[in-house]
């Protein structure tokens, strides 16, 4: 420290600085009197599990929740937020996790919505609003046309146009929730660009993540959260990600699970030259082929939207492909229904488990039977058997360890890593051939994210061809023996799961591999 | 011309051509005349639905309306006789305020629609049907009453005159008769929707209501007042509601009849559908279902000469009576499919816990 530092240091105020902030929701502590600053300029990472309390933290700055003690000062001043047009007022503004844009509007008028740019009492000045925000985002590097809808932008682009929002509205205090999530490797490097320029013009950004390498790479400090506590403050010079993971987890986690080789035998799954349309009628998959073999598994990545929701529906009978055909051991499925397939030993996690796994309303038990209901031992004739189900619900509560009070609970009551357990009960728990799985931990804590991992290798052990997608690049590097990268409907390629770099599977992902094949052809 | 007629088989499409034409030009008038509940009553599913509240009530809205405009306007007749006609529009004073009763209707029957659906989270298509299962019960109860002892209504408002030279012009003075030579809500219709698209899609407030209606939740992140914007919107739809009420008994008519919204309430939601939820695009719907009714009367009244007319006389005179209702099928099952409902439409807003 140099002594004009240190004379320095009293008169400069934290940007904010959160006090003791308890928040309690019936039964639980969200927030436990949480102490947080945030400097000017600088990059906060507040890292922790899902329901660590960290959102709470952003609710309560944000306004959306009141909390039950504690301060939050702005440049030293104490302030008080009672709603989101508070916080926007004083420069803060938040990019939540499910961005907050309306699909059908355009980027000027999402940028606008609530602050807008008027020419008069009533109407709005688009003109000079377009002029605003391609100013804006030419200073911060891109190029965007403010006319476009947001529906037919990427996601990283959407992501954008929620940072010039927050810009347009000249936020000094910057909130990301899980920013990355959805984005491509190249895309968060975009953004993590856009990022540091913000926080060379004096921005203080929150960067709300659960990616230890992601933290340590943009981070100034980190502070993690662990059950509404914060149990750690580090900068990143001084920390690792096992450091940072048993912070954030409690106990020491051993983060690179290696899982095991597998040993592959027969081809139980084939695809050929698979074509399927959407919803909306237009080619969603296009000319797929590929073989899953028994005890292995082959992972599907590519960035959301590119055909493997419809890939995996018409794999699992929900959609009828417009070409190609779909063999299991060898037999033509491809016209088959779920109940036929699930009869024949395929298995399926949705990534939508409210609306395609589990009935909420129903309880566990009925939950667990829902594909095997109609059959012995559950049912006897038209009848059902309440106690065979029973015994059933029992059982998988035991093994799957479904955290609940009873089987006759209501699916909705469990939390997200409960009902997903629930899910893996009824679909692992049988004699399998092909094990579906899309995006089978999306939105699991730690914990859950282990136990599926955990369920998933030994079905792949015991012989099963487990087909993977997932739009965590992270989890089909670490699980899958082959990788597929699926671009614009298409599967452009294959590559070995242990060898795979996942700096080449997101150029893949994000371009299909034409900038590499023009590469290639240049050096060529 | 009339050589194309004479043509094998294309003959009787121009001979068809030819009658539509004849038929639109000369009944233009009242073909804007019945557009008016519809447009109105769209307008009204405009305000609503664009704020995310679905609103199936605006038969019995206007039906209340009509009710309460006929007879508030009777009552101050019969307490002031006498009042002149103004120059314009023959507008009296029972009739302005039997138009402002039928205006404050629509608005209390909408704000209960929108305590109904915003503050209570019923289900909106529950209270829609319950407003007009209650209004058409009370009107029709009411009137049972009254006509027990019956008394003089207040009239209806007359139609401007517009000067003779512009609706002589060739070509286009059938247009400026058509738009102009109407009673003040009809002439009004035409003007607020033109006046809503612009609003809708230019101003602070259409901005904010279409985001409400697409993504309440967004909105509330920026700071809007989901509940107040919603609640605001549903009342002023009622406005509307009220006018095409008051279209019934003070403007085209001058009588309450148990009943006589007569499913427009609902050709107007098939309009708002049509329309894709656009002030203009409702209008110009609701101007085609008008007009397929004026058509349906025309060709049993004054049915085309030759080929034409035998074979359009050919048609049984139910389905000639039925042919706005036809047209409403086809055209709902065609393109309903395509048009793209505002994403909130129908389901209630819960605030993020701010406790």
């Amino acid at each position: 420290m140099t002594q004009s530092s240190r004379v320095a240091e009293p008169v400069i105020a934290p940007a904010l600085e959160m006090r003791g902030i308890t928040k309690r929701y019936p039964g639980v502590v969200a927030n436990d009197a949480i102490d947080l600053r945030v400097e000017p300029g600088e990059i906060h990472a507040l890292l922790g599990e899902n329901g660590a309390g960290k959102s709470t933290l952003m609710n309560v700055l944000y306004g959306l929740a009141r909390p039950d003690e504690g301060q939050i000062l702005l440049d030293g001043k104490p302030i008080t937020i009672s709603g989101p047009s508070d916080a926007i007022a004083q420069g803060i503004s938040m990019v939540h996790q499910h961005f907050m844009l309306v699909p059908v509007l355009s980027v000027a008028e999402n940028i606008l919505l609530g602050d807008e740019t008027m020419a008069n009492a009533v109407f709005l000045d688009r003109e000079e609003a377009h002029r605003r925000i391609r100013k804006l985002g030419q200073r911060f590097g891109f190029e965007i046309d403010p006319e476009e809808r947001v529906g037919r932008l990427s996601v990283g682009w959407q992501q954008r146009v929620e940072i010039l929002k927050a810009l347009y509205r000249e936020a000094r205090i910057l909130v990301l929730d899980e920013p990355t999530a959805v984005l491509t490797p190249q895309e968060t490097k975009e953004i993590f660009a856009v990022l540091r320029r913000l926080k060379d013009e004096g921005h203080s950004i929150i960067f709300i993540s659960h990616k230890l390498y992601e933290v340590l790479e943009i981070a100034d400090r980190i502070t993690v959260i662990r059950r509404g506590k914060v149990v750690g403050s580090r900068l990143p010079s001084e920390t690792n990600e096992d450091d940072l993971a048993e912070l954030m987890v409690g106990r020491e986690v051993q983060l690179t699970v290696d899982w095991g080789e597998s040993h592959p035998t027969d081809v139980l799954l084939t695809v050929e030259r698979l074509s399927a349309r959407n919803d909306r009628g237009r080619e969603a998959v296009r000319d797929v082929s590929l073989e899953v073999r028994a005890g292995e598994i082959f992972g599907i990545a590519g960035v959301a939207g590119n055909g493997q929701e419809e890939l995996v529906e018409a794999i699992t009978g929900l959609r009828t492909p417009t070409a190609g055909r779909i063999l299991i051991k060898g037999a033509d499925v491809t016209h088959e229904g779920p109940r036929r397939l699930h009869q024949r030993g395929v298995s399926f996690v949705p990534a939508d488990r409210h609306r395609f796994a589990v009935v909420l309303g129903f309880s566990i038990a009925d939950n667990l039977v829902l594909t095997d209901y109609y059959a012995s031992p559950y049912a006897r004739g038209p009848v059902r058997d309440d106690q065979a189900i029973q015994e059933r619900a029992v059982e998988a509560i035991g093994q799957f360890d479904i955290r609940t009070p009873s089987a006759t609970v209501t699916a909705g009551t469990l939390s997200g890593g409960n009902q997903q357990k629930l899910v893996v009960a009824r679909e692992f728990d049988r004699e399998l051939a092909l094990l579906v799985l899309d995006q089978p931990t999306r939105g699991l804590d730690v914990g859950s994210v282990e136990f599926i991992h955990r369920q998933a290798i030994a079905k792949r052990d015991a012989g099963t061809a487990i087909l993977l997608v997932s739009a965590e690049l992270d989890e089909v590097l670490e699980l899958s023996d082959r990788i597929g990268v699926m671009y614009r409907g298409r599967l452009v390629a294959i590559l070995d799961g242990p060898t795979a770099d996942r700096e080449q599977l997101g150029l893949l992902m994000a371009t299909g591999g034409r900038e590499q094949a023009a590469a290639v052809a240049g050096a060529a | 011309m009339s050589g194309l007629f004479e043509i094998p088989v294309l003959g009787i499409i121009f001979q068809l051509l030819d009658f539509l034409i004849n038929v639109f030009t000369l009944n233009g008038v009242i073909i804007l005349a019945l557009t008016a509940p519809l447009a109105l009553g769209a307008l009204c599913g405009v305000m609503n639905e664009r704020s995310g509240v679905v609103n199936i009530g605006i038969e019995g809205m206007m039906l209340a309306s009509a009710f309460a405009g006929w007879f508030v306007a009777a009552v101050v007749a019969q307490a002031m006789p006498g009042s002149t006609p103004g120059p314009l529009f023959g507008f009296t004073v029972p009739l302005l305020i039997g138009l402002l009763a039928a205006v404050a209707t629509g608005m209390l029957v909408s704000a209960l629609h929108a305590w109904l659906s915003i503050t209570i989270r019923a289900d909106q298509i529950i209270s829609g049907t319950m407003i007009n299962i209650v209004a058409l019960g009370l009107t029709g109860y009411f009137d049972l009453l009254l006509s027990q002892n019956p008394f003089p209504s207040a009239g209806t408002f007359s139609a401007f005159d517009p000067p003779g030279w512009l609706v002589d012009l060739p070509f286009v003075g059938w247009l400026f008769r058509m738009f102009l030579n109407q009673n003040p809500i009809t002439i009004s219709v035409i003007v607020l929707a033109v006046l809503l698209q612009i609003w809708l899609f230019r101003s602070r407030w259409g901005l904010r209501t279409r985001a409400v209606g697409e993504h309440p939740k967004a909105a509330e992140t920026v700071g809007i007042n989901v509940i107040r914007l919603r609640y605001r919107n549903v009342i002023l739809g009622g406005v509307f509601a009220g006018l095409g009420g008051a279209w019934f008994t003070l403007d085209f008519g001058n009588l309450f009849q148990n009943g006589m919204t007569n499913g427009r309430g609902f050709i107007a939601l098939a309009a708002l559908i049509f329309g894709r939820w656009h002030p203009m695009g409702a209008f110009f719907a609701a101007l085609l279902f008008a007009a397929s009714g004026s058509l349906g009367i025309a060709i049993r009244t004054a049915p085309p000469p030759g080929q034409l007319g035998e074979l359009l006389q050919s048609i049984p005179e139910q389905v000639l009576s039925a042919l706005p209702y036809i047209v409403t099928i086809v055209v709902l099952a065609g393109v309903v499919g395509r048009s793209i409902a505002p994403a909130a439409v129908g389901q209630p807003y819960r605030r993020e816990s701010t406790s």
